[in-house]
């Protein structure tokens, strides 16, 4: 039997977003309800977004869905549901979520901080250049 | 012969022009004119006729018979005065600035404290990127976040603006007959040994400061720069 898509992630109640523009960029929140062919309303009660319309444009959809949300839940439904999938530790336990971490971190670095990462990395690939040539060898 | 101002107050000539029209650049003169003695204000003259008294002190030189009939106005005295240069609140003593105009651009170096015209007196340390103490202008500078702990170490009052004046010398040749004796380039000088002495003074501290933290020595050594899609006002320094 064939597929019925090639996609993986759908628009879809429960589907757990990233913001990626207003107040609360870089937070995740999940899907309610669907309202038309551009918006839906988000809600986030353990990450601190409040329950709103939000455009499609300016969300990505993850991998994460939480199980059983029931269309249009409250805040309430919707907070009970997140904690019970534990949402939250999976999508901090996620490598793009620690990607998006380490990049801010990146950001805060001040210049000695950014002096100490390039000499860190440096010894770092010697250690893995003599370890690989004497692997060779 | 063309008027001297325009209007008063403002003048036909640019102050590049009046210099270059005043051959300026040849040099300020030195040496005082021989001083011309001084024109007796009055002379006696012989008055003829009886009723006169014979003489008469009749002044050397005749006063104008007219006055002009505007009167030149006087060009406005200006009452600014320059402020006191403001040091960057980010700039405290012992903080590490990033120079970026100069011969040593790109280097890290650590502030000491800002001279009376409001420079900024840095150090190397020489010994670790070879900095010497130096001014440097503050526009020029990118204050860092890191600061080295100097304590309540004080400069010398003897490095000042003055310390960092080159020696007026007389030249009696040309700059360039006075290069090139016995037709090769003349050898520079020793670097003087009291200010060499200084120097050592200063880094001492210094040095002694940086060893602290681990890779700061490292850290000062190595020159700053940009890379692909590194721009300054994203950066945190």
């Amino acid at each position: 039997m064939p597929r019925e898509s090639n996609f993986a992630r759908f628009v879809e109640v429960g589907r757990v977003v990233l913001l990626k523009a207003g107040p609360h960029t870089g937070h995740i929140a999940v899907i309610s309800e669907i309202i038309d062919h551009n918006r839906a309303i988000v809600d986030g009660p353990t990450t601190g977004v409040p329950r709103q319309a939000f455009p499609y444009r300016h969300l990505t959809l993850t991998s994460l869905t939480v199980p059983k949300l029931p269309r249009n839940a409250g805040s309430g439904t919707v907070k009970k549901h997140l904690e019970k999938a534990d949402i939250v530790s999976k999508w901090e336990s996620s490598a793009w979520a620690k990607k998006r971490a380490a990049a801010a971190k990146r950001r805060t670095l001040t210049d000695f901080e950014r002096f100490q990462v390039i000499v860190h990395k440096k010894a770092r690939r010697d250690k893995v250049r003599k370890v690989l040539k004497a692997a060779k060898a | 012969m063309a008027r001297k101002e325009l209007v008063p107050g403002v003048g036909r000539l640019s102050r590049s022009q009046t210099y270059a029209r005043r051959q300026l650049y040849k040099g300020r003169k030195t040496g005082t004119a021989s001083a011309k003695p001084e024109a007796a204000p009055t002379k006696e003259v012989q008055v003829g006729g009886d009723k006169n008294g014979g003489t008469r002190l009749v002044p050397t030189s005749k006063a104008p018979r007219f006055y002009p009939a505007e009167d030149v106005r006087k060009p406005k005295q200006s009452r600014k005065t320059a402020k006191p240069t403001k040091l960057r609140d980010s700039i405290t003593s012992g903080t590490v600035l990033i120079l970026l105009a100069g011969r040593f651009r790109g280097k890290r170096v650590v502030f000491l404290k800002q001279l009376e015209s409001g420079l900024l007196l840095v150090t190397g340390p020489y010994k670790v990127n070879g900095v010497p103490i130096r001014r440097v202008n503050q526009a020029y500078v990118i204050a860092t976040s890191t600061k080295i702990n100097l304590g309540d170490f004080k400069v010398d009052s003897k490095i000042n603006d003055a310390y960092f004046a080159k020696s007026e010398k007389k030249r009696t040749r040309s700059a360039e007959e006075e290069f090139f004796a016995d037709g090769k380039p003349k050898e520079k000088g020793a670097f003087p040994e009291t200010k060499a002495a200084d120097q050592r003074e200063v880094d001492k501290v210094v040095l002694a400061a940086v060893k602290k933290t681990e890779y700061l020595a490292k850290y000062l050594k190595a020159s700053w720069g940009l890379s692909k899609g590194e721009y300054p006002h994203q950066l945190v320094f």
